[in-house]
């Protein structure tokens, strides 16, 4: 491909990348949100991260299936306890990486 | 609808002091995306992606599940149409990122908001909600948090093109830091039972939904139910 094949890809992406996070937020901050909206949006994010984080947890990806001996999980959960007892991300993003390295050369 | 915007409690002048604290909470984000930015780089140089390229694209376009997907369409001679088609559907939950996060940036100007959704990522909006929710947290801290994962991000993806080859699959746990991020800031959003309740539902509908259905869109839908349910679920705890 050449320059401007690669501009127009990553032009159009960019674009439908921005343009669902801009539009709700541009809309949204300049309107009065009514409380039943303030409920259900305060839910998305613990819904969201539980959302991305299970099929890491619980399947395999190729074939897809349910899979619930992954080393995936084993780590997650001495990792959540350190989340949760020392609230620190990078501490937690430190022990995970540490505990899943040593697994790996098990 | 009332148009009048409701002004924002605090709203500082942005300050040396807050954009610290905003590097402060994006180091672990940082941390996270260097090796993810790494290994996409040294994918788009398999797939002989020139590095000017590979910048290009991420300072353009700041996805990182979006960028994989194209360079993997891209090594297997997909259309620039059927990319970009691909590259909005899987980013699309991000307009209910955008939309939570309108939440804590009532009235704001409109220049900054538009700055600001350049950088909502799945990372930086956990990391943002979470801060706002817990304490003062200005946009001016946030739009650090975000400005700074875009700039570590687009320089990890540049030297994963160039260096990436030499570094060992697998070195250090790199392939758990994103899933380890995760876990954390899904612990920061366990604030009571129904916030609890919603986890383990959207937990459940995701894993289903990612084996029965082909494709992302068990993101979008599994939040979306989840949180719906949970919603129910909190009107009918309140009644009783």
């Amino acid at each position: 491909m050449r320059f401007l094949d690669y501009l127009l890809l990553f032009a159009g992406m960019g674009l439908v990348t921005y343009i669902p996070r801009w539009l709700p937020l541009l809309y949204l901050a300049h309107r009065r949100l009514p409380q039943w909206l303030i409920d259900w949006l305060s839910l998305i994010p613990v819904a969201i991260l539980s959302a991305l984080l299970a099929p890491i947890l619980f399947t395999q990806a190729a074939p897809r299936a349910i899979d619930l001996g992954k080393p995936e999980l084993l780590i997650a959960i001495p990792t959540f306890v350190v989340a949760w007892k020392t609230k620190s991300l990078g501490g937690t993003v430190i022990v995970g990486m540490a505990l899943y390295w040593l697994v790996g050369m098990i | 609808m009332d148009n009048k915007p409701q002004q924002p409690k605090k709203d500082p002048r942005p300050s040396m002091p807050l954009l610290r604290q905003g590097a402060g909470a994006a180091w672990p984000i940082c941390l996270g995306y260097f090796p993810v930015g790494l290994a996409l780089g040294v994918l788009a140089q398999q797939a002989s992606i020139p590095v000017w390229a590979v910048a290009m694209m991420s300072i353009l376009v700041f996805a990182g599940s979006g960028q994989f997907i194209c360079v993997a369409m891209l090594a297997s001679g997909a259309s620039i149409l059927a990319i970009i088609l691909t590259v909005f559907v899987v980013n699309l939950r991000h307009a209910l990122m955008s939309s939570a996060l309108a939440i804590h940036l009532q009235g704001v100007n409109r220049w900054f908001l538009s700055l600001f959704a350049y950088g909502i990522t799945d990372e930086s909006f956990a990391v943002n909600m979470t801060r706002f929710r817990d304490q003062e947290w200005s946009r001016w801290s946030a739009l650090t948090v975000n400005q700074l994962s875009n700039l570590v991000w687009i320089s990890s993806t540049v030297s994963g093109t160039v260096i990436g080859q030499f570094i060992p699959q697998g070195a250090f746990g790199i392939d758990y830091a994103l899933t380890g991020m995760f876990i954390c800031l899904l612990g920061y959003q366990l604030q009571g039972k129904i916030f609890v309740a919603t986890a383990l539902i959207a937990a459940v509908i995701a894993t289903l939904w990612y084996v029965v259905i082909p494709g992302d869109s068990y993101i979008v839908a599994a939040s979306m139910l989840a949180a719906t349910i949970g919603f129910i679920l909190k009107r009918r705890w309140r009644k009783k």
